[in-house]
């Protein structure tokens, strides 16, 4: 990939149509994730950023006997992303069941991550033993009332984080909350509606599938309040897995995790990491990035795998 | 004893009360598996006294936590066990703290 001129590159871009690229080296094909940033590095005001989701340390299972390891192949991957991403995204699980030393483990590995900043959301992993007593001690400082939500500004972009895993209840759905949908609503009220406006939470805010408590009960009535921006994108973790929709101008879009797979929706008894070879769950793990270029609407999400 | 119908009878009663021994042991302790999120049986009915264990099959982890706050386990990985001790007859609901609509109930009477 290096020493390539711009137009060999744009050919490759458009060949490779989702951002990765075949390398031969020696003879051994190697793929490569083509940096859209690096596209559009030409274009002031671009900028990229990461979405790392499900890093479940302290797991250890079939699809993964080290998460650890994994999480670090991640983190490799990201700091060789030409340029660095202007931040990272972690969008909850970081933990596999609050594990002890785990989220000393996960803040260590993502010390080596290339960045100016990286802001967290909790996944249910993170909070069920002790109602987010742990990690709101860890990643509340900054929040709205240490509670775990914030929003930010980059470039004239408007960043939202959401909480959706401490309202848990019967059914075993995510949950906002009206204090936290109430927030929202006043946090965005400022903004032209031409500010793109990016959402990041654990739990998927679309019905993905409810009968595996892939979904947020009360997400309708956060959405209400973004209808009116001309890009809005909704960036989640929690199911292990690619899937994406489009309603009107939301774009949703779920991440892989760092480190195993979960099932299509209904094409198992139950959502549980998948039980495969390690060799076929790197193909299905991996992260994502994301990058704005002034002038289009929607911002370029790539997400690549780590085998 | 001399007389062989008397050793009989004591034979007899030795072996109904073996018998009893061995019946209070089983009921004394009860098993509740946990797999593809399911708690099976999820309707267990057990005399007072009984320990019941559950052991996750599952490679996600559960946990067995009383809707009324009577008992609660830590996360529990693959192939973790939980074990409660009921002293007192009741209904006793209760979920997985990760997975709320997993739900169950043992009855102790």
């Amino acid at each position: 990939m290096d020493h390539i001129d711009r137009r060999g590159f744009l050919e490759c871009m458009a060949w490779a149509g989702t951002g990765l690229v075949w390398v031969s080296t020696g003879g051994v094909l190697s793929s490569r994730v083509i940096s859209p940033a690096a596209a559009a590095e030409a274009k002031p005001g671009s900028f990229s950023f990461v979405q790392i989701s499900d890093t479940h340390i302290g797991f250890k299972g079939q699809a993964n006997s080290d998460p650890t390891a994994t999480l670090q192949q991640v983190v490799d991957r990201v700091n060789a992303l030409q340029p660095a991403p202007a931040f990272v995204l972690h969008t909850g699980d970081q933990t596999h069941g609050q594990k002890a030393g785990a989220f000393d483990t996960v803040a260590e590995i993502l010390k080596g991550v290339k960045t100016e900043r990286i802001f967290y959301v909790p996944g249910e992993h993170d909070v069920f033993l002790d109602g987010g007593k742990e990690y709101l001690g860890r990643y509340g400082k900054g929040t709205v009332g240490g509670r775990g939500w914030q929003s930010f500004d980059y470039k004239g972009s408007h960043f939202v984080g959401l909480v959706n895993v401490l309202k848990y209840k019967g059914e075993g759905m995510g949950a906002l909350g009206e204090d936290q949908i109430e927030w929202l609503e006043n946090d965005l009220a400022p903004l032209s509606s031409s500010t793109p406006v990016v959402v990041f939470s654990h739990v998927p805010l679309w019905a993905v599938y409810p009968q595996w408590g892939w979904t947020t009960e009360d997400a309708g009535r956060a959405l209400v309040h973004l209808k009116r921006f001309g890009s809005v994108t909704v960036l989640n973790g929690h199911i292990h897995q690619v899937l994406q929709k489009v309603e009107g101008n939301v774009r949703f879009h779920t991440a892989m995790s760092t480190a195993f797979p979960q099932p299509a929706p209904g094409t198992a008894p139950a959502p549980g990491p998948m039980k495969i070879s390690e060799a076929d769950a790197r193909r299905m793990i991996g992260v994502t990035e994301v990058t704005h270029v002034p002038g289009q609407h929607a911002l370029a999400v790539v997400d690549s795998t780590l085998g | 004893m001399k007389d062989p119908k008397w050793r009989v009878v004591i034979v007899a009663g030795l072996v109904a009360a073996g018998l009893t021994a061995t019946h209070a042991d089983a009921a004394s302790s009860a098993a509740i598996g946990i797999k593809d999120f399911k708690f099976t049986p999820p309707a267990l009915a057990v005399p007072v006294g009984t320990t019941v264990t559950w052991v996750n099959h599952d490679e996600e982890t559960h946990t067995v936590t009383s809707a009324n706050g009577a008992f609660g386990s830590t996360g529990l990985s693959h192939e973790d066990t939980f074990a409660q001790t009921f002293t007192r007859p009741g209904r006793y609901e209760y979920f997985c703290a990760l997975h709320p609509h997993m739900k169950a109930i043992v009855t102790v009477k």
